[in-house]
């Protein structure tokens, strides 16, 4: 942590991503729609940084980690990872850069297979990359629970007779598997309760320290990410409204979205007062956004121009930017 | 102090149990509240801690078998609701108490429109016509907040938000005006700026109606910033009591400690969680003692053998742990604690 945040390299890149899905119905089954669900996002992640995407159902958070992975084909932009564009990638050139993308999910009893024993799937994840002699696999896998703190008794046992922390901790084993330079965590610890979320959290960032890892940390919980972030991205309806530090964020946010958004989290503190700002009304629809800057339906402070134009992504102070007529 | 006559609601020892093949879990096992007019009562825990079989026992709605409550009693307004017949109780259910839960969408039927629903829930306790119904129900939805209520009373579930659900529950809950609402996470499934209107609507609908709120949550945020009291369920049982204030600036109970400190917060900067070790006991073997001593950091030996009693500290406070009794002095330290 002791470099600087300018100087570190940067891993992932994401130019002008946009992933649209299309909408069947009408006659012939044609394509009568779209849902923008991330339309036209750029930012980049630091090698060793937490990035945290946060945002309300629908803002295009999850959509944006699984692009990334390329689980969903992106509609248009380019990803570069270690300066490698992955969505110029065969498949199968594909399947061994996931070696070093790793995913983690919220909730892990979905993503464990319940008739293998934790043993067997993690030492298929070993096989299909083919990380480690087979010869050493055991003992790897031994390290492996080691590293998120379970037993290796664990290795016989099948995923139905863990606690859901312990599922996670399965989960995160997993992901650590194959070497990974980036693991999205996407409401890694969402489903936990709070005394075992705060267990995960830990073990994430020690982790991270331990094997110089990168996080793209996509969560709704703004007390987790302020937790766990360097640096956070707001997101809203598919577009990004604001990227700063961590410290920026929480203390000196600019966006109104942000501001509600954090104004909106109750707080168990008294000596933390703060005026709330009360939204009106839901997210609208993202098949059809309305026009100029996405939140104007629902902002408190909307002039003119927000109706009619989209705000760009500006710089407004070091390592913060912002999309607003009204800021800017 | 006259406080029983603000009394609405007094939960004694109620103990709800779920006989199962594996064994018989102890869901709720010997709690007692009480809930006074007006007043909003927080209860929180974690998963399995009982929060939700607690809510559900006091309107009979346990699932049974498996399930049933083996003692206790529920008074409200000073009679047993456990003694009373199931045609009694669904006078009471909707009318006088009534409850909302997280997920609105399998709450609502979703074959009729909103505005049928609460129609059907006033026709059900008040005598009115459909159309008298209707326009109250309409009524109820303008009040919760819903803009076109007239439109909006005509659709279907699936044709509105999360938030507009939500809404929707809470006026069917209100329609008849209850003297108790129980609501049941009823903003976990939300998004966080859904989540501070449907909490603001609750608390001006409490004032207006001077309702009694249960509010069943495991979010201390929440708490805080709506609750008058609050009470810390662990493993089945309330290992604290207390004003809410009272919880966040002094906490008692080691574990409502250990919950506070292992909370990610908005309002300050940690290096590292301060977790509590271990996980929740399995309810169908239970230590023999206080059910938290295992991930206790103070635990005795005293705590191993036997179950404190939640017992008064202070004016309002009620915490059910060894440390707060004249034995704990004389307790020897517990041989050897078992690893976690």
């Amino acid at each position: 942590m002791g470099v600087p945040a300018a100087e570190k390299k940067v891993l992932l890149k994401v130019d002008q991503l946009k992933q649209y899905f299309p909408i069947k119905g009408g006659f012939f089954g044609r394509t009568i729609n779209h849902v923008k669900a991330v339309d036209d996002i750029t930012f980049d992640i630091k090698q060793g940084e937490t990035l945290s995407i946060v945002g309300e159902s629908g803002c295009g958070k999850s959509t944006t980690g699984r692009a990334i992975l390329r689980l969903d084909e992106p509609t248009s932009g380019s990803i570069h990872f270690q300066d490698r564009d992955l969505l110029s990638l065969g498949k199968k050139e594909m399947r061994r850069t996931r070696k070093d993308l790793q995913v983690i999910f919220q909730d892990p009893f979905a993503s464990l297979n319940p008739r293998q024993t934790i043993g067997k799937i993690l030492g298929e994840a070993l096989a299909i990359q083919n990380v480690v002699p087979k010869e050493n696999r055991k003992s790897r896998i031994e390290e492996l629970l080691g590293h998120v703190g379970l037993r290796p008794e664990s290795m016989e046992r099948y995923p139905h007779e863990f606690s859901g922390g312990q599922r996670q901790r399965i989960g995160i084993a997993r992901a650590l598997a194959v070497d990974p330079k980036l693991i999205i965590c996407d409401e890694a610890v969402s489903a936990l309760d709070v005394s075992i979320q705060a267990q995960v959290l830990n073990l994430l960032k020690s982790l991270q320290r331990q094997f110089d890892l990168t996080f793209l940390f996509i969560s709704h919980d703004l007390g987790v990410v302020r937790h766990i972030s360097d640096r956070v991205m707001v997101m809203y309806l598919g577009k990004i409204v604001e990227i700063a530090d961590k410290k920026s964020i929480f203390e000196q946010p600019q966006h109104p979205y942000t501001r509600a958004l954090l104004s909106a989290i109750p707080v168990p503190n008294p000596v933390h007062e703060r005026e709330r700002i009360l939204l009106t009304g839901d997210v609208p629809s993202p098949i059809d956004p309305p026009n100029g800057c996405r939140f104007h339906t629902r902002c408190p402070f909307v002039q003119d121009i927000c109706k009619t134009q989209l705000p760009e992504l500006k710089r407004s102070a070091q390592n913060h930017q912002v999309a607003c007529h009204i800021v800017s | 102090m006259n406080q029983d006559a603000d009394k609405i609601l007094e939960v004694k020892n109620l103990q709800t149990h779920f006989f199962t093949d594996e064994g018989t879990s102890k869901a709720v096992n010997g709690i007692s509240f009480s809930l006074n007019k007006g007043e909003t009562l927080g209860i929180v825990g974690e998963s399995g801690s009982g929060k939700s079989i607690t809510s559900l026992s006091l309107l009979r709605l346990i699932p049974s078998p498996p399930g049933k409550i083996a003692g206790g009693s529920i008074l409200f307004k000073g009679e047993d609701l456990l003694t009373k017949s199931e045609k009694q109780m669904r006078s009471i259910r909707g009318n006088e108490i009534s409850m909302i839960f997280q997920e609105p969408m399998t709450s609502l039927n979703p074959v009729y429109s909103a505005g049928e629903q609460i129609a059907e829930a006033i026709r059900l306790h008040q005598k009115l016509g459909k159309k008298e119904a209707w326009d109250k129900a309409v009524d109820m939805l303008r009040l919760v907040g819903i803009p076109s209520p007239e439109k909006r009373a005509k659709q279907e579930p699936h044709e509105l938000s999360g938030g507009m659900r939500q809404r929707v529950m809470i006026a069917m809950a209100l329609a008849c005006h209850p003297e108790v609402l129980i609501a049941d996470e009823p903003t976990t499934a939300l998004d966080v700026t859904i989540q501070a209107q449907i909490l603001e609507l609750i608390k001006t609908l409490q004032k207006d109606f001077g309702t009694a709120v249960i509010l069943i949550t495991h979010d201390l945020g929440v708490v805080y910033e709506t609750c008058d009291r609050v009470a810390v369920m662990y493993a089945g049982k309330i290992v604290e009591y207390t004003l809410a204030k009272e919880i966040f600036t002094n906490p008692k109970h080691p574990y409502t400690i250990g919950l506070l400190n292992s909370l990610p917060r908005l309002d300050m900067d940690q290096e590292e969680l301060t977790t509590i070790p271990g996980t929740v006991p399995s309810p169908y073997n239970m230590p023999k003692g206080c059910s938290f001593a295992p991930r206790c950091p103070h635990a005795k030996g005293i705590c191993e053998q036997a179950v404190p009693d939640l017992q008064a500290i202070g004016p309002s406070t009620e915490v059910s742990c060894w440390m707060f009794t004249p034995q704990w002095e004389k307790a020897y330290d517990a041989q050897e604690k078992v690893g976690i």
